[in-house]
């Protein structure tokens, strides 16, 4: 199963679920076209929820960090919610689990944003 | 497919095509092998990103998906190690000029932490330049001995 993205509003925050394998492909691309169309139109807040994600390699980790950089760089935000272990041990492998901020709770994270 | 029973040893080999779909293809053979060895869930999970990000590299940077080149693939096994061969036909590989993904400049690259990934993923990995022209990446990893 490829990557199924699903995006929905609470407030000003746009909160992506995302489910499946995000992998070099159809998976990386689908994740990067969905951040790229958000940011391009002019979503600046932007949650990516990953509880669902049960496979991410390193075109997928890629398209994140490119996804966290355009977004940043155009003065917005992107944090990580719920990821599941796997996806936690491949963030902290890589040492991105200290740049992107990253929740456990909905709630707690749509606040974060400023 | 080419595959060789021994005492106590296995091996299963494959000339995959240059497209993703071997990726698929490979991480089937290898799951497979690795799931009878008797790895678990989680080593399952390392040993096949492992093998994607491996072939992933010698489909996509090694054979730039040419047609009329393969990917080796020879898989190894013996009751307490799992040993994967991928080469590729390409220009050749120099692990050693692949910048540190860990890097604090590199952080934020979009790309260059196959090779860190699978590193810290498998007991073993070595790569080596095939002659006359190519990459072959040997990756090992060890049953874990029952507690």
């Amino acid at each position: 199963m490829s990557v199924k993205l699903t995006t929905r509003q609470v407030g000003d925050v746009t909160v992506v679920d995302a489910a499946g394998r995000i992998t070099l492909g159809d998976g990386a691309s689908t994740f990067r076209d969905t951040v790229r169309d958000l940011a391009a139109g002019g979503q600046k807040k932007m949650l990516l929820n990953l509880a669902e994600v049960s496979y991410i390699d390193s075109s997928g980790i890629g398209e994140m960090v490119s996804g966290f950089t355009t977004v940043t760089n155009q003065g917005g935000q992107v944090k990580l919610l719920n990821l599941t272990k796997r996806v936690k041990d491949l963030l902290q492998i890589t040492k991105l689990y200290t740049v992107f901020e990253v929740f456990d709770d909905e709630a707690a994270a749509v606040r974060s944003f400023k | 497919m080419a595959d060789q029973e021994g005492v106590g040893a296995h091996t299963v080999e494959e000339a995959l095509e240059s497209t993703l779909e071997s990726v698929d293809q490979a991480e089937d053979i290898v799951l497979r092998e690795a799931r009878e060895m008797g790895f678990d869930e989680d080593e399952q999970h390392h040993i096949g990103i492992s093998l994607r990000e491996c072939l992933v590299n010698a489909v996509v940077h090694g054979n730039k998906y040419n047609s009329h080149k393969k990917v080796r693939l020879v898989v190894s096994r013996t009751p307490d190690r799992l040993e994967i061969l991928v080469g590729d036909e390409g220009e050749g590989f120099d692990v050693q000029q692949v910048p540190d993904p860990l890097a604090e400049e590199n952080l934020l690259r979009q790309s260059g932490r196959g090779v860190m990934m699978i590193q810290a993923f498998m007991d073993e990995f070595h790569v080596q330049r095939r002659h006359p022209s190519g990459t072959e990446v040997r990756m090992v990893k060890y049953l874990p001995k029952p507690r």
